[in-house]
């Protein structure tokens, strides 16, 4: 699900297909619908996958969830240890354990929060709504950002515009986006007070009713201007960061998978008949490029959100972000696993998205 | 080196083919430069990795300065809320971090290879299992799994490493893969094969060499990921537990004394240096041995 740039096709393809024979003898139906559905089958296998990893994590660590949950001294007493571990199935074979687990996750029960003492699934539905908001302005900003500055790049390729965006997106890729969120934090609210204060709002306007939970979207929807610019200039500095470090990322990827499009001899016959840059750069170049930066895309969104995780704790920022840092430092397992769990299924669901767009792009995934 | 290079998308032997040019080193007019000044920069840190403990002019752990002192009254960067030598602890945090972060990249160099080339050349079962479990860690974000890992162990600096490992070997093993694969058909290895000698010989002597280059360039651009990640992680605390003086730990002390800018601002420039350092190595090398072969880590260790 997850690729490297060097086994996009090289991993699945053809040794899969020799062994399955020709896919076109074998099924019915549409040849797209039959690569869909292989895509989400293989989702759905890894999603089970990533639950037996939160499961195995929880459950088989060396911490004895008895001893973390109870008293040191209902720890010593057999009979209170015994009546926990019946209560919560604990005495029960790990098979079952886990099928029990799957069935509560099933149930959207993710255990109970022993920091917060909440419910897992409605403390992260409260926080979801806020790291998307910076998520889908940072994911929106960097892919402008980074598809401009590499396309750039690889047109400009071994002069100094090149190279100044070489330094750029290597620094963009260096900074720990922890320190650069305190540091620029510190530099446009603290000191040249030009950004507002950390959350998602200032403390004198009012939560907009909540329709998406995107407060943005939700103070337009309810026409309130002045919370929209409000919940607008929030997001900039967190949005700022994450946004630095991907683009770093796009920055590079994009450069190489153009580079190597401009090396087609399509792309230079429509060089050579004169069609103007910008016809060639649209039509032909990032056209054929588009599939490789789509897969940088599935990635850049996956070291989004782990970027989210340390830089909205440093904005007070209520996202999943900072529940993870909050019950990562306080070691609440069960919001650590939750986090994971939503976090890994997230990731899943936009590779598979990727994959499905692969198919509607590229015709030659769907047919092979 | 220069040889031994494959582009990682095809891997096939390049400098067997006639007629086709055998890639040189070809230094960029600025990614030579810039790798000469990072070379530079990580040896600097080196150094002080070593001298450190001889030579910071406080104990790093003691608390006997005033506390939250400025930089320049008397100190060079300024003291923390216990009154202990940011300086001193800045110099420290490279002795703690620099041998941990190599020693992950070079743990996972050797897991990951070994079972990358194992399930390339053995292929059936092996290669399904190796698989199946890379693409099961990839499921995940690095720092969410790595995350998620070091809270069920613990926090500790060592548990941090152990999580770092477990995230980050499966690009070595896919990597190493795929080279192995496409050595394994090509007709160098199926003559040597043919010779009769034995799968050691042919995994050792003919295809190790070609797979090297390749490995290099990723494992020294995963330096610089490897200290975000661990640095990420001793910020998050799950890392270096306190008194330690490590990078991370000292930037998220600085988020609860905010106006104390010193705190955090000098921990940070050091892992921003030494990271930065580390790629504009890798890069030039990644350059000089390979333009095309590009290698992006799963899962992206955003820091």
């Amino acid at each position: 699900m997850t690729r490297t740039a060097g086994d996009t096709g090289t991993t699945a393809g053809p040794r899969r297909n020799m062994r399955r024979g020709p896919a076109r003898v074998r099924g019915t139906g549409h040849p797209f619908a039959r690569y869909v559905l292989r895509r989400v089958v293989t989702s759905l296998l890894l999603l089970v996958g990533v639950t037996l990893v939160t499961f195995v994590l929880t459950n088989l660590v060396p911490g004895d969830p008895v001893a973390a949950s109870l008293g040191q001294r209902a720890a010593e007493d057999p009979a209170i240890v015994a009546q926990f571990r019946a209560e919560y199935g604990l005495d029960k074979p790990l098979v079952v354990q886990y099928v029990t687990y799957l069935g509560n996750l099933l149930h959207g029960n993710l255990g109970t929060s022993t920091t917060t003492h909440n419910a897992v699934s409605s403390d992260l539905a409260a926080a979801v709504p806020a790291t998307l908001e910076i998520a889908l302005g940072a994911i929106v900003l960097s892919v402008l950002i980074g598809v401009l500055f590499g396309t750039l790049a690889a047109y400009r390729r071994g002069k100094t515009t090149d190279h100044v965006l070489r330094v750029v997106s290597l620094a963009g890729l260096s900074v720990p986006t922890f320190w650069l969120a305190l540091v620029l934090y510190y530099a446009f609210y603290f000191q040249l007070h030009i950004a507002p204060g950390s959350g998602r709002l200032s403390s004198d306007f009012n939560v907009p009713p909540t329709i998406t939970g995107l407060y943005t979207v939700d103070a337009l929807l309810a026409g309130q201007l002045d919370t929209f610019l409000d919940a607008l200039s929030h997001l900039f500095l967190p949005v700022l960061v994450l946004t630095l470090y991907t683009v770093g990322l796009l920055t590079r990827f994009v450069r190489t998978a153009v580079l190597e499009i401009l090396d087609q001899d399509y792309v230079r016959a429509a060089r050579a008949k004169g069609l103007p840059t910008r016809t060639v750069v649209r039509a032909y170049v990032l056209r054929g490029a588009s599939v490789p930066i789509l897969t940088v895309v599935g990635l850049a969104f996956g070291s989004l959100l782990s970027g989210t995780v340390l830089v909205e704790s440093v904005f007070s920022w209520p996202g999943i972000g900072s529940y993870a840092y909050q019950s990562a430092s306080h070691l609440d397992l069960p919001g650590v696993m939750g986090v994971g769990l939503v976090i890994g299924a997230t990731y899943l669901l936009v590779n598979l998205v990727v994959d499905i767009l692969y198919g509607v792009i590229d015709p030659r995934v769907r047919l092979a | 080196m220069t040889r031994t290079v494959l582009p990682a998308t095809q891997p096939g032997p390049a400098a067997d083919l006639p007629g086709r040019r055998r890639p040189r080193m070809r230094l960029g007019r600025w990614s030579a430069p810039l790798g000469i000044v990072g070379a530079v920069v990580v040896l600097l840190w080196l150094v002080v990795a070593v001298v450190a403990p001889f030579v910071v002019p406080h104990d790093p752990l003691a608390q006997d300065l005033p506390r939250l002192q400025a930089p320049g009254s008397g100190t060079i960067f300024g003291t923390d809320a216990l009154g202990r030598d940011v300086f001193s602890r800045v110099l420290s945090g490279a002795t703690v971090t620099i041998p941990l972060a190599l020693l992950l990249v070079v743990m996972s160099v050797l897991i990951g290879a070994v079972l990358g080339a194992a399930s390339g050349f053995f292929g059936r079962w092996v290669d399904e299992l190796v698989m199946r479990v890379t693409d099961l860690v990839m499921a995940f974000p690095t720092v969410i799994l790595a995350m998620v890992i070091a809270a069920a162990l613990g926090a500790s600096l060592l548990n941090a490493v152990l999580a770092a490992l477990i995230v980050s070997w499966p690009s070595y093993a896919r990597l190493t893969r795929g080279l192995v694969l496409g050595l394994r058909t090509s007709n160098y290895v199926v003559s040597v094969k043919l010779l009769g000698f034995s799968s050691w010989r042919l995994l050792l002597r003919d295809i190790a060499p070609n797979v090297v280059g390749p490995i290099l360039v990723l494992a020294s651009l995963d330096i610089g990921t490897a200290i975000l990640l661990l640095s990420g992680l001793s910020f998050l605390g799950l890392g270096a537990k306190p008194p330690t003086a490590e990078w991370g730990s000292m930037v998220s002390d600085a988020v609860q004394n905010f106006d104390s800018w010193w705190l955090g601002l000098f921990p940070g420039l050091a892992i921003l240096t030494i990271v930065i350092a580390f790629n504009f190595v890798g890069d030039a090398l990644r350059d000089a041995l390979d333009p095309k072969s590009v290698t992006v880590r799963g899962g992206g260790a955003t820091l």
